[in-house]
């Protein structure tokens, strides 16, 4: 038993450790600010559910665990807004997103 | 154990100086903010390594913290970008501070080695803290017993700094208040933004009140204490507007509030006069010595929370209402 829950909690922290480390490459990969900001904020909020559930699951059914439940919670609620309010602000003080095709060209290809 | 420790203080030290480069390098005042919230969190997280959990509570929660906020809304009124300074020679400014770190690191040789088991400040006075706090303060928490009843002046010189700053800031620029009433747009302006902020804001005054009381117990107290209130009233002044804020704390009744948590700090060590003891001597309040000490460090630790609280408010009110360029 006591293996079956180590080996989950490793692959968990392994998952988490896989994400973060991918929007981290991805944040210095991606030449463009929303895509940048796209692969943090992507990442992060489930990085920080794997690593957090690999911990509550090495410390077993503590108030540890709790504590670390609260702390998923807190930042699944925030970091999400935290975004959102980063972008928000990028695109109303006038940094627009670089697409591959401009609007025109999409709304004109979507009526054709 | 400690092979682990020691990669963590290597990594945490070495970013700490990759950010110092950074912020000594850029130009733009805004990255300069944002790393220095950066450096702050950095060192809060070595004081952790260290075991100083107040501390590392009060560098997170005032140098990550509210210091970027007050820079930020600053930022807002200066502008961006630093201004091109006239290129000077380097050779005058290297000479300069050739010799002031010459003679700092003069002047540090004659101290003990840092981990110097017979240095003195490990020979009488932290094993006289140590062993004697518990029965002449009795509260668990041994940091707060030392900022608040041994070296409560200190911390009155603290707590009087930071209303200085406050006046400061009044004298020099002041509040511009604005007479329109708020505008409630339909639908609101940010929706998630306030819907969130109205969702965070009662648990962020649950946490504020939870560390200013626990504060005995746990790391904690009046300054982290106050800097996480005064957060909330200025998450609600981001997300809805100045006014809005100004009309739930009207600047008039926040001046007021930070002279009464002076006042109460410093009445609390008249009261302790008159009842017989020294200044800030906490032990005469009450018939029994202990529960003086735990009367004296409860009022004094709200009277800082209250100071600090409402002259963040006011800082933060007095810059934002001068510059509008932020969005």
């Amino acid at each position: 038993m006591t293996f079956i829950i180590d080996a989950l909690s490793w692959v968990c922290l392994m998952m988490g450790c896989f994400l973060g480390i991918s929007g981290a490459v991805g944040i210095f990969k991606f030449d463009e600010f929303y895509s940048r900001v796209h692969a943090a904020s992507v990442t992060d909020t489930l990085c920080v559910f794997f690593i957090m559930a690999g911990l509550v699951l090495q410390s077993g059914f503590t108030l540890v665990s709790v504590k670390l439940i609260f702390a998923v919670v807190l930042l699944w609620l925030t970091s999400p807004v935290a975004s959102h309010a980063l972008i928000r602000s990028a695109y109303h003080t006038g940094l627009k997103p670089k697409l591959k095709t401009s609007r025109k060209e999409s709304a004109k290809r979507g009526q054709s | 154990m400690s092979s682990i420790n020691l990669l963590i203080d290597i990594v945490l030290l070495t970013m700490l100086v990759f950010t110092t480069i950074a912020i000594v390098r850029s130009r733009s005042l805004f990255a300069i903010v944002m790393l220095s919230g950066i450096y702050s969190l950095l060192s809060a997280n070595i004081f952790i390594i260290l075991d100083a959990v107040d501390v590392a509570f009060t560098e997170a929660a005032v140098g990550a913290g509210i210091s970027t906020v007050l820079m930020l809304a600053t930022i807002g009124i200066t502008g961006y970008e630093q201004k091109k300074r006239r290129t000077i020679s380097w050779i005058a400014p290297m000479v300069v501070v050739v010799i002031t770190g010459a003679v700092l690191v003069y002047g540090t040789l004659d101290m003990p080695a840092f981990t110097d088991p017979s240095a003195p400040i490990h020979q009488h006075v932290a094993p006289r803290y140590i062993n004697d706090s518990p029965t002449e303060v009795g509260i668990p928490n041994m940091v707060t017993s030392v900022l608040a009843s041994y070296r409560g002046y200190d911390t009155m010189g603290e707590v009087i700094v930071v209303f200085a700053a406050m006046i400061g800031v009044f004298s020099l620029i002041g509040i511009r208040e604005k007479k329109s009433e708020p505008i409630h747009a339909e639908p609101p302006a940010r929706p998630i933004l306030q819907v969130m902020a109205k969702f965070m804001i009662p648990f962020i005054i649950l946490f504020a009140l939870y560390v200013q009381f626990h504060g005995d117990f746990g790391p904690g107290g009046g300054f982290q204490a106050g800097v996480i209130f005064s957060v909330a009233i200025i998450l609600y002044t981001l997300t809805f507007s100045q006014q809005d804020a100004m009309k739930l704390v009207p600047p008039w009744v926040l001046k007021r509030l930070a002279s009464i948590g002076v006042l109460i700090y410093g009445g609390t060590g008249v009261v302790s006069m008159l009842k017989g003891g020294n200044f800030l001597d906490y032990s005469v309040l009450a018939h029994d010595p202990i529960h003086g000490q735990h009367y004296g460090i409860l009022i004094i630790e709200f009277g800082v929370g209250l100071t600090v609280a409402c002259a963040m408010m006011l800082i933060f009110f007095a810059f934002i209402s001068r510059g509008d360029k932020n969005p």
